[in-house]
């Protein structure tokens, strides 16, 4: 297992547990739940510097990103122009390259928008930007951002913040047999068991906000989901057993007294 | 009296002095430089040049940073 890293865009990851940073109580909080869950990159959200409250705190004050990869994230918005203007300007923030596009359709169900995602992609990839991205489980339109350069699939297993867990694990087989790429469910798991389910299906890494950071117990849920992908992902690698129909015991059938 | 130029910092309108450059009023504000990107009338600045940068009336700046987010 030691050698078992994940892979992205050339950069070596122990821990294939990604966690956002939205929606803690304060930044004590979120930083405490970050470092119990062991993961080694955060999303972030670009916003408008609060110019009449400087006493706000700063993220980078409470997580380093010389410590912690951040990923920038394009939360927030609907269409392709408002997603690169994030990007470039997080990129400008100190020369993040590797982001999180996220472009979304519906302010209620917050499914990507997959066509502004797609040309969304191709822009970045062709300015330099090594793109993970936030999709729907569709193996087509994961395939056609394979295509347009993603460095990560990102499809979501229910939508953001349902914490309803993977809705459709048929779907994610299938983009897991059909991409190279590290494959990311990003978005809707509820517990720490999606997460081992995730792992099992055999994705390369879970990305967790809400279930983490809105559980009653911010800090236990933390370690839950750092050992849920651990186990999720020993288990895939040791390759289970074939379900049978009938029972097959367990102790030798001979020498029964 | 100086005079003054209207603009709009992050959504909202202020007055400031005419001859000001972009530099003045990261200063004004107590922006911290390296955890920040500018936006000048919807095109990001280079940090580096703006001494250089006089604002203009109806300016519209924006200098944004990373907060938390999934």
């Amino acid at each position: 297992m030691k050698k078992d890293k994940l892979i992205i865009s050339k950069k070596n990851f122990s821990s294939r547990l990604i966690v956002g940073t939205g929606k803690y109580k304060n930044m004590q909080e979120c930083a405490k739940a970050i470092n119990l869950s062991g993961a080694e990159i955060v999303t972030v959200a670009v916003r408008r510097v609060n110019i009449t409250d400087k006493k706000k705190p700063l993220l980078m004050d409470y997580i380093d990103p010389k410590k912690i990869t951040y990923l920038p994230n394009t939360a927030g918005c609907f269409n392709s122009k408002e997603a690169l203007r994030t990007l470039r300007l997080a990129r400008e923030i100190g020369g993040w390259k590797l982001v999180k596009l996220e472009v979304l359709g519906d302010k209620k169900n917050l499914f990507p928008e997959m066509i502004e995602t797609l040309k969304s992609t191709e822009v970045l990839t062709k300015e330099g930007f090594k793109v993970m991205v936030y999709c729907n489980d569709d193996p087509l339109m994961a395939k056609r951002l394979e295509n347009a350069g993603a460095c990560a699939i990102m499809p979501l297993a229910a939508p953001i913040g349902s914490g309803l867990g993977i809705i459709n694990e048929i779907n994610i087989r299938i983009i897991r047999k059909q991409t190279k790429l590290p494959l990311i469910i990003d978005a809707g798991l509820g517990q720490a068991s999606d997460a081992t389910i995730a792992m099992e299906l055999g994705c390369d890494g879970v990305l967790v906000n809400t279930a983490i950071a809105k559980a009653q117990k911010p800090f236990q849920m933390a370690l839950a989901f750092k050992n849920a992908v651990i186990a999720g992902r020993q288990s895939y690698l040791s390759g289970r057993i074939k379900k049978t129909l009938y029972g097959n015991p367990s102790s030798p059938k001979s020498g029964i007294i | 009296m100086k005079k003054k130029i209207k603009i709009k910092l992050n959504g909202k309108f202020k007055a400031i002095n005419n001859n000001s450059t972009l530099f003045n009023i990261v200063q004004k504000n107590k922006i911290p430089l390296t955890k920040v990107a500018i936006e000048l009338n919807q095109e990001i600045v280079d940090k580096k040049k703006i001494k250089s940068i006089n604002l203009k009336n109806n300016d519209k700046i924006e200098i944004v940073h990373f907060i938390g987010g999934g």
